[in-house]
């Protein structure tokens, strides 16, 4: 049975309107289901469900809404099926672009920002160490949990969008601090560290970590304190796209993890695993499943959503050339007008750079109907193009995908892989 | 469950003229309680309904899964664990919405994100089926046939 409290039954009876109390209905049977015994108050939450899969979706969103819902939290939304700010992007018939726009504006009726991110880390919402939080979309989870300390468990359709309104979640899994020690050690200072330095090693890092440890949570020794944070989140998003990674420590580098001990709690893990040069070979060929891969047809990067640095390196890269392919890279509309403000936006549009906001392309159909080969620095891109867009593809480093997408052909730096 | 919605579906009549008769078979924990009664469909492989299953037709959409193209409509659909995206909740929304849901689903594990698209549809105002949880190795035990799930979580064979 799960206590509530008396604020808590009050939704149920309706205080906070019909909303109130089918949100709360839905939290309840969650936590029922979930084994948690009472609910925690949330100081944040970050909404998945806007993402159009059918008219049940709206049928809900629409229900909230009339039923007199509002977010009692700061919310922020992630992607939907359109891009708002690029009319014609999304290839979508009628009615499914009439309902998953209807979808989007439920969910700024219910109070929710219209963030239109999978980084909204990267948008302003970064939650505090320590902070209980209730997030949908795989990566943000991954990060918020491992990169700002703050506690979530995996929340999705439905879930998400009650627990916002409620401000409650279940008190279960990560949401509690005995859940979040490690209890696997991953030991990847066997790795060079000329490799350790370049964005491209992470998501090959993650997809192998995912793979690897599935639910558990990890803790990693061996990466440099100067590890960035797009490449936490480009390790946090593969590892979630490949296992169900929600939670991992970097010793040394995120905030739960200063040392070994405080990582796992003094306790001994129960298991160790030492990252070999072939383990690492091998996640690096699962994330291309071209079988010709000389041929380039599109690129695409932005999963998780492109931040201002990456943007700064690609308008870097480019260098003023032309490229010769179609290059979409999917942002936030935060991050547009960013890049607006600074006169990077027109040095990428100039150079044929197509700027995706508010969705992504694998979520929605955006590139070329004809498919073919699809070139990604994303791990997570890599790990769902295939059976999301119909493309094949072909996995490797920003500085690949710029080279190739100019080439219209396969550039890869094979040499960085050396170990 | 909780304080959830629970609008039971009616149970119908377990014998028919004819029929062989009914053997309770097991008695599994109830997720999402309700009755329903099809022929088992037993996966043979976990599924990502997002993804996995096409919500209009009913079929299993992913090709590499070893049940591709079965139908799991009006099925008591045995789902040895799901696995993957949260968005299955909605999966399971759009199927029960479509008319193309299992009568029934039994699973291995509990996982709340299909139990949880059944408590939305029945907020919504549509009947979905029960979700039941049956650890192995009682579910792999299950005969083919045809089964009825009863509210209190009794799994009887009814042809």
């Amino acid at each position: 049975m799960v206590d509530l409290t008396s604020d808590e039954r009050a939704f149920l009876e309706g205080t906070h309107g019909e909303a109130g109390a089918l949100a709360m209905r839905v939290v309840a049977a969650a936590a029922s289901l979930l084994g948690a015994d009472r609910l925690v108050e949330i100081g944040s939450a970050h909404i998945d469900g806007c993402l159009y899969h059918g008219d049940g979706g709206v049928a809900f969103a629409e229900r909230l809404v009339a039923g007199g819902g509002r977010v009692a939290v700061p919310t922020t939304l992630n992607v939907g099926a359109l891009d708002l700010l690029h009319p014609g992007r999304v290839r979508a018939d009628a009615h499914r672009a009439a309902m998953a726009r209807r979808q989007m504006e439920a969910y700024l009726a219910l109070g929710c920002s219209p963030t239109w991110t999978c980084a909204p880390y990267q948008a302003g919402h970064r939650p505090g160490f320590g902070e209980q939080v209730a997030w949908g979309e795989s990566n943000a989870i991954a990060f918020a949990n491992s990169v700002l300390g703050a506690r979530t468990e995996r929340y999705g359709d439905f879930l998400d969008a009650c627990c916002a309104i409620t401000g409650r979640a279940p008190l279960y899994g990560l949401h509690r601090e005995e859940n979040r020690r490690a209890t696997v050690l991953v030991d990847v200072a066997g790795v060079p560290e000329e490799l350790k330095g370049r964005d491209v090693f992470y998501p090959v890092l993650g997809t192998w970590l995912g793979l690897e440890v599935g639910t558990e949570v990890s803790a990693i020794v061996g990466l440099p304190a100067t590890t960035t944070e797009d490449q936490l989140k480009a390790l946090g998003a593969a590892a979630a796209s490949s296992g169900a990674v929600a939670l991992f420590h970097v010793v040394g580098v995120t905030p739960e993890a200063p040392t070994l001990d405080a990582a796992t709690g003094g306790a001994d893990p129960d298991r160790v695993v030492r990252l070999e040069a072939d383990m690492l070979r091998t996640s690096l060929d699962r994330l291309s499943t071209a079988t010709a891969p000389d041929r380039v047809d599109a690129v695409a990067v932005g999963s998780p959503h492109f931040s201002r640095e990456e943007f700064a390196e690609l308008a870097r890269l480019l260098a003023g050339r032309r490229l010769a392919v179609p290059f979409y890279a999917c942002t936030g509309r935060g991050v547009v007008a960013e890049l607006e403000a600074d006169g990077t936006l027109a040095l990428l549009t100039a150079a044929g750079v197509e700027i995706v906001a508010d969705t992504c392309v694998v979520v929605t159909p955006i590139l070329p109907a004809a498919g073919g080969v699809l070139m990604t620095c994303s791990g997570k891109f890599a790990h769902y193009g295939p059976s999301n867009t119909g493309y094949d593809v072909v996995y490797g480093s920003l500085e690949d995908c710029v080279a190739s997408a100019m080439a219209g052909r396969v550039v890869r730096d094979e040499e960085v892989w050396q170990w | 469950m909780v304080s959830g919605p629970s609008a039971p579906e009616s149970g119908g009549n377990d014998r028919r003229a004819g029929a062989p008769a009914a053997v309770d078979l097991a008695k599994a924990r109830v997720l999402v309680g309700g009755s329903g009664r099809g022929p088992l469909l037993r996966l043979r492989a976990p599924i990502s309904f997002w993804g996995g299953v096409d919500p209009v037709s009913g079929r299993i959409a992913d090709p590499r899964h070893p049940d591709y193209g079965a139908a799991i409509g009006g099925t008591v659909l045995v789902v040895p664990a799901a696995v993957g995206s949260s968005s299955s909740s909605a999966i399971m929304l759009e199927l029960i919405r479509e008319g193309t849901a299992p009568a029934a689903v039994l699973m291995g594990r509990a996982d709340a994100i299909l139990a949880l698209g059944v408590v939305v549809a029945r907020e919504l105002g549509h009947s979905g089926p029960p979700v039941l949880e049956l650890p192995a190795p009682a579910i792999d035990a299950l005969p083919d046939g045809v089964l009825q799930v009863l509210e209190d979580g009794t799994l009887r064979r009814v042809g």
